[in-house]
């Protein structure tokens, strides 16, 4: 595709319209509906794995030869799907998207025998845990430079030592694909089967995202064959980016949905006799926070749009990410005040939102556009 | 199908605009600043023709855009351009004759006949006066019918490029009583009895563009030179929709202003970077929160404005292409780039330190420009106002 003579252009294409359609209604009546009855029970709502797995995501990127769509590797279908679940729900999408994550990973980076195998796993009627595990325990996580080891042995077997966190699924995941730096300082993906042994879990508890299971997950001399290996060209960059991005369109999304609930709120809430929105301190944090939804999901757009089009989008979805994590907190943060005392109770989902926008800034590798 | 790359067609108008501004007003900016107005930039009067720009949407594109396709017409070719020359000096591209502010007004209704007549367009805008500032309904400046004539009597104040343009566009009331819908806008000439250019200020910045103090004082202009429709409205609603329609302006012209802070803050970036490579500092994208320095988060958290705000910008103007109601994102474009560029040319100032500060280099120079963009066209606290109503669905007399 020639790219330079694409017109700017803000409309997404029928196919993704149409999806758009579908996503945002289950948002609204399966996930926005029970988000805070499954943060106060800390787990998914019974069933609901079940029911993503009708919406088809999966089937997308996979090849029909694998008994996928075959619709191709979309970072634009996929950040706008990401930022209309997340609307619904920050840890019900997540927990949705994990096993997609896998599977845009493998088939941009593994070998054809991975492909095939995550296909058979996750394209499939029922719904399969699987997740990315690149996240490591502790202050200071950098991702170019990970705690986590990968040794080849003299049978041209890997041994993998180190400690991750959250880890989505943990024991349940069917697939995880774990990363972890080599001798020679490369970062390197290995896909690993629920089956692996050397692998122990346990549940993390944080402040938010409560209804998604995490887990830390440690490696004590984990042996995986050589075929767990991504392909060599496995570019971490370009995987760092792609889950910019993703982190970027949840932000979008959680914020709209700030913004949909505050909007009502303080055109009713009556103080000095009129609503507190008839008051330029009120409005003006509202219009702000419309104009930064509108800025940070023009990054995303942007950056998974130069993705798909096979630029280099690094720049664009770094700052995409900087954006999405310091103006999401600002709206989670703003979404209670507007609120005020009502806003800190449980009564209102604002403080939920405060503390799964939180997480924004610990996200990296999690999901992948 | 979503793209926000730019078509081949506008990058390669950006690109030699680039050019222009780097060769034809980057060496003329200290000069132009210093100079305060005594002399104007005559050198750029002849290399601003080969511009030719215009904001006015074809026909053509009118229509395919009614259809439903997609158009990258001459909104968003206005932001890009705008933006480029803003890089190169934003006081010297107010200074050219064809970005006139009164232009686009005067040539969406005027005659081919008073075309011919007035000539060469390089008209400015008199809204603001003495006591009407932001809330241009408020104008107090009068024109009254006299035989085949208007008499137009009053103040206008802070009219960028009042003293060298040809033209002055000037907002006066047909009767102060009937409140905006009264409101119309008039072409005079220079040189027309009764106008005289009383004051020019001094200000914090953009010293090269002329902003001049207009007194009115039994200036008399044709019948036919009142812009557009002579009619006061009748009813409430009428009326409210009549000024409208002059606010709508607005609507087109409010990401063109917001793109010259997208520009402004480009050029700072540009050169803070450039100082900073010297000294061995480079953005590398891909660092981490915990292994950044101070001084690169601080770069990082400009860049993120500056990408955000330019793309607010293309969207309100991508908007206006295509025939969408784009009032709340012009404002919010607005209200985003002109904070944005303010507070990344005075970031850029303290990041270079004593160099940034020093009249050495240009960066004090864009942080002094950059506040006016935060203002004129409607203050940030304007454009957040109407950003909110629109959000919250208030009228103005509900949200005030």
């Amino acid at each position: 595709m020639a790219t330079t003579e694409l017109l700017f252009d803000l409309t997404p294409g029928e196919e993704q319209q149409m999806t758009r359609e579908v996503v945002q209604r289950f948002a609204r009546e399966e996930m926005a509906a029970v988000a805070r009855a499954a943060d106060e029970a800390g787990a998914l709502p019974e069933g609901f794995l079940l029911k993503t797995v009708d919406l088809g995501l999966n089937f997308m990127p996979i090849p029909e030869a694998l008994g996928g769509v075959g619709a191709g590797r979309s970072p634009v279908s996929n950040v706008l799907n990401m930022e209309d679940l997340a609307r619904g729900d920050m840890s019900m999408a997540i927990a949705a998207l994990a096993p997609l994550s896998v599977i845009n990973c493998v088939m941009d980076f593994g070998t054809p025998a991975q492909q095939e195998q995550v296909s058979q796993v996750l394209a499939s009627a029922e719904f399969s845990p699987a997740a990315l595990a690149l996240m490591e325990p502790g202050i200071g996580f950098d991702a170019r430079c990970l705690q986590t080891t990968a040794a080849l042995q003299g049978d041209g077997s890997y041994l993998l030592n180190g400690a991750k966190s959250m880890v989505a699924f943990g024991p349940e995941a069917k697939i995880l694909v774990v990363f972890a730096d080599t001798e020679a300082g490369a970062t390197q993906g290995f896909v690993l089967d629920g089956e692996t042994a050397g692998l122990s879990f346990e549940k993390e508890d944080y402040m938010g995202l409560r209804p998604l299971p995490l887990y830390s997950m440690v490696l004590e001399n984990t042996v995986v064959p050589a075929s767990a290996r991504l392909r060599d060209d496995f570019d971490i960059s370009r995987f760092l980016s792609l889950g910019k991005m993703a982190t970027a369109a949840l932000a979008v999304g959680t914020c709209q949905s700030v913004l949909d609930y505050v909007v009502p709120y303080v055109n009713e809430r009556t103080a000095f006799g009129e609503p507190i929105s008839n008051r330029q301190a009120v409005a003006f944090m509202v219009a702000d926070m419309a104009t930064e939804i509108e800025g940070m999901r023009l990054m995303a757009y942007r950056a998974a749009s130069q993705a798909e089009q096979g630029l280099d989008f690094t720049r664009i979805a770094f700052l995409a990410h900087r954006n999405a994590v310091r103006y999401g907190m600002k709206i989670g943060t703003d979404g209670v005040q507007l609120l005020g005392g009502h806003g800190f109770t449980r009564e209102h989902p604002v403080e939920m939102w405060y503390r799964n926008l939180r997480a924004l800034a610990m996200l990296d590798g999690m999901l992948l556009a | 199908m979503i793209n926000l790359e730019l078509p081949k067609k506008i990058e390669d108008t950006r690109s030699l605009l680039r050019r222009f501004s780097r060769d034809g007003l980057r060496p003329l900016s200290r000069k132009y600043d210093l100079l305060e107005q005594k002399e104007m930039p005559q050198e750029l009067y002849e290399l601003s023709k080969l511009l030719g720009m215009g904001g006015n949407r074809p026909a053509a594109k009118a229509e395919a855009a009614a259809k439903g396709e997609n158009i990258n017409g001459g909104n968003l070719s206005m932001v890009v351009a705008s933006a480029e020359l803003c890089w190169g000096d934003v006081g010297l591209f107010l200074a050219l004759p064809s970005i006139g502010l009164g232009n686009a007004a005067v040539s969406a209704v005027a005659t081919p006949e008073q075309k011919a007549e007035w000539g060469d367009l390089f008209a400015a805008m008199a809204i603001t006066e003495p006591g009407a500032g932001s809330d241009s309904a408020a104008i107090r400046t009068t024109a009254v019918l006299d035989g085949d004539d208007y008499v137009l009597n009053g103040t206008k104040i802070f009219v960028t490029d009042g003293y060298r343009s040809k033209q002055v566009v000037v907002w006066a009331s047909l009767d102060l009583a009937m409140g905006k819908a009264a409101i119309k806008s008039f072409l005079v000439p220079k040189g027309t009895p009764g106008m005289t250019v009383t004051r020019v200020e001094h200000k914090l910045g953009i010293r090269s563009s002329d902003t001049a103090q207009i007194v009115l004082e039994n200036c008399r202009v044709p019948k036919a030179n009142l812009l557009g429709n002579p009619e006061i409205a009748k009813t409430a609603d009428a009326r409210k929709k009549a000024f409208g329609g002059v606010m709508q302006t607005f609507d087109n012209t409010r990401p063109m202003v917001a793109a010259q802070a997208v520009g402004l803050a480009r050029a700072a970036l540009d050169l803070t970077l450039e100082l900073l490579q010297a000294k061995g500092i480079e953005l590398d994208f891909a660092k981490g929160y915990h292994q950044m320095s101070a001084l690169e988060n601080d770069l990082y958290e400009l860049e993120a404005e500056y990408e955000t705000a330019r793309l607010l910008v293309l969207k309100a103007a991508w908007m206006a292409d295509n025939g969408q109601p784009n009032s709340k994102n012009a404002s919010m474009s607005k209200a985003k780039a002109g904070r944005m560029g303010n507070q990344v040319a005075l970031k850029c100032v303290e990041i270079c330190g004593q160099l940034g500060y020093s009249k050495a280099h240009l960066l004090e120079k864009f942080a002094r420009d950059s506040k006016i963009i935060d203002i004129y066209e409607g203050t940030q606290q304007i454009q957040q106002l109407i950003v909110a109503r629109q959000v919250l669905g208030k009228s103005s007399s509900e949200l005030k």
